[in-house]
């Protein structure tokens, strides 16, 4: 194990899967610098055909990222969450779908790493917290670590996957530190879900930046006498059903963390299972803490609002209690 | 150029398979055999044999909503394609597609877009995987006067040109975007002249005549193997038929005038290849004629093979999602 930053974590799952696999290259704009970091050192240990700036055209080089995949490569593409938008067309009409439409024929081993820089002042337009919009749409793998070894993990994880992976990172994440499995074996499977600490009292399930939060607030319920059990799904789709069903079974309280918009976000899904096969198990309404379903602000003094925080999961907690 | 005339003989064969194909779609379509939306390709042939006859079967191609004449032009399955429409498990994409998803990735034909643009960034990052894997693979991409104002396009031949790609962009220009004139929409005399802006050949050629069209072809592709970067290819072509079939509320006056359509089919594509042979002593009257009748035959046979197919079982909805299958939700 060695102590690792975030998005370092990110760095060493991308130069280690490069080296192992000559398919494997990176496209994204302003990469060969490295303005986020994750792309360091990259161009001078693999060279501009494998590491490749691209001009600002979302919508193209993302479609130029699947047709790539299609015919053999496995393109690692980083770009920021907002943009997503921009290039939905390509990311839902061919990334998405392809597959399926040409009847199993296409293969897509295509990855997209997408920073979510909210919570600084970023306001609406660079704050999107977007998975739930991709989750909706069937044909793409959705991941959230929120450490760093899970961050290296399943980075490696996604871009040995031969279908279209999105991997939304947290940007608030980024400087944390954790430890990381030494080797460049380090994988994560899809769809097991991390439970990051055990309790008998209520389950929170938190989703990326949401994890943090939901850790320091059960640390703070501990010593009220409350037993919470923490559990990080690490990736959305596939959802891990079975690791959250059997701990509601176990606390029958359910509060789930969830950094973007409340309305149909992954804690209405993760609630709505729940509620369907799980309902038996519970004791108290199940707790929603999301983001509210405003745009982001850009004056600190509103957007503190917004997001989930120790302090809302905490009320969240004492009200499932409380019932 | 000197042309091979096997090629010039294969030019007319598949010609006349793709307009065949589609008197046959318009046939079953009109007696309800299946319902769903189709675009007949009928006065375009000569734009996809031309330019499909100068690849090889390595080489890439990506098409668009209107997108029958593409595969059968680069010596796809008829049978398959026909099954396809039909929705059958024997079609291309087990009846997942349709008409708008023919794909043939055995032969490089990566599927059609019936997102009008949408394929053409698809296809320049197939030519991206040709250039790192230091292949010298070719990638086309069919798409109409309407697309060729869609961002998706420009940006794809930004991206060819600056990253030097072999890709060839083919605007098939059919005169309209289903009721729309491209000359009320674009704003240059020829979408052609817009390679000026992506600093790369742009060659207008004239889309009836498939021998233009293979010529102009062969010139991009060597350009492209040679590593100098994409081609924008203009085919001036007509639709003879509506945007679509089942689009009966569409009136033809309206948009377009008989002797509009009646002064194009003076030049239909595979009359002039027909006439431009025989009088070559290359066919005789009565070769075409056979080739014409033995396409037909093919083609009903394509629509027997179809109706004796299996519609896909019900269990087979949920097959084809992932290529590393995870559980349902």
């Amino acid at each position: 194990m060695t102590q690792t930053v975030f998005i370092e974590a990110i760095n060493h799952a991308t130069k280690e899967e490069m080296r192992k696999d000559s398919n494997v290259f990176i496209m994204g704009e302003d990469i060969t610098l490295s303005v986020y970091g994750a792309t360091q050192d990259l161009l001078s240990e693999f060279g501009d055909k494998r590491v490749l700036d691209t001009p600002l055209s979302e919508n193209g080089f993302v479609g130029a990222a699947v047709g790539a995949s299609l015919v053999g490569k496995r393109p690692l593409v980083e770009t920021v969450s907002s943009f997503m938008w921009v290039a939905m067309d390509q990311f839902i009409s061919q990334a998405a779908k392809m597959r399926y439409m040409f009847g199993g024929q296409a293969k897509l081993p295509v990855t997209f790493r997408v920073s979510m820089l909210y919570g600084s002042g970023a306001a609406a337009h660079h704050s999107d917290r977007n998975y739930p919009m991709f989750m909706n749409m069937p044909g793409m793998k959705i991941i959230v670590p929120s450490t760093p070894a899970d961050a290296k993990g399943l980075l490696k994880t996604a871009i040995r996957d031969d279908d279209p992976c999105i991997i939304f990172e947290d940007g608030n994440l980024y400087g944390t530190r954790g430890e990381v499995p030494d080797g460049d074996e380090h994988l994560v499977p899809f769809g097991v879900a991390n439970t990051l600490k055990s309790g008998t009292d209520v389950t929170i399930v938190a989703i990326a930046g949401g994890v943090i939060h939901s850790l320091a607030a059960a640390k703070e319920l501990e010593s009220q006498g409350i037993s919470a059990e923490v559990i990080d799904p690490r990736t959305l789709v596939p959802l891990d059903k079975k690791t959250i069903l059997d701990s509601v079974e176990k606390t029958g309280r359910l509060v789930v963390v969830d950094p973007a918009h409340k309305v149909c976000s992954a804690a209405s899904e993760i609630s709505s299972i729940v509620a369907q096969e799980g309902f038996w198990s519970l004791q108290a309404p199940i707790q929603k803490v999301a983001a509210e379903q405003v745009h982001i602000p850009y004056s600190q003094a509103l957007e503190k609002l917004i997001y989930p925080d120790k302090d809302k999961i905490i009320a969240a907690v004492n009200n499932t209690l409380e019932s | 150029m000197d042309i091979d005339k096997d090629i010039l003989v294969l030019m007319l064969e598949r010609m006349w398979l793709i307009r065949n194909f589609e008197l046959k779609v318009m046939e079953v379509h009109s007696a309800g055999e299946f319902a769903a939306a189709a675009h007949p390709y009928i006065g375009e042939e000569a734009v996809a044999v031309g330019s499909c006859l100068a690849l090889k079967d390595t080489d890439y191609i990506a098409g668009n909503h209107r997108s029958h004449g593409h595969p059968i032009a680069k010596g796809g399955d008829i049978n398959r394609a026909m099954a396809e429409l039909y929705g059958k498990v024997d079609g291309y994409c087990k009846g997942k597609g349709g008409s708008m998803h023919l794909a043939d990735f055995s032969i490089g034909i990566l599927g059609e877009s019936g997102i009008v643009g949408s394929s053409v960034p698809v296809a320049t990052g197939a030519g991206l995987a040709s250039k790192i894997g230091g292949d010298d693979f070719v990638s086309m991409v069919f798409f109409g006067d309407g697309a060729s104002n869609q961002g998706a396009c420009h940006e794809s031949m930004n991206l060819a040109s600056v990253w030097n790609l072999p890709v060839i962009f083919l605007c098939e220009n059919n005169q309209f975007a289903v009721t729309t004139s491209f000359k009320d929409t674009v704003a240059v005399d020829h979408v052609s002249d817009r390679a000026a802006a992506y600093n790369m050949p742009g060659v207008l050629v004239d889309g009836q005549d498939c021998i233009a069209m293979y010529e102009a072809t062969v010139q991009a592709v060597e350009r492209a193997r040679k590593g100098d970067g994409p081609t924008l290819i203009e085919g001036l072509t007509y639709r003879y038929e509506e945007h679509s079939l089942g689009l009966g509320r569409v009136r033809r006056g309206e948009y377009r005038s008989q002797e509009d359509i009646d002064e194009w089919k003076k030049r239909d594509p595979i009359h002039i290849h027909q006439e431009r042979l025989i009088s070559q002593g290359i066919l005789t009257t009565e070769e075409c004629k056979k080739i014409e009748d033995d396409t037909m035959k093919r083609c009903q046979d394509a629509v027997e093979f179809a109706r004796n197919s299996e519609f896909p079982k019900p269990e087979e909805v949920f097959e084809d999602m992932w290529a590393n299958p995870i559980p349902l939700p």
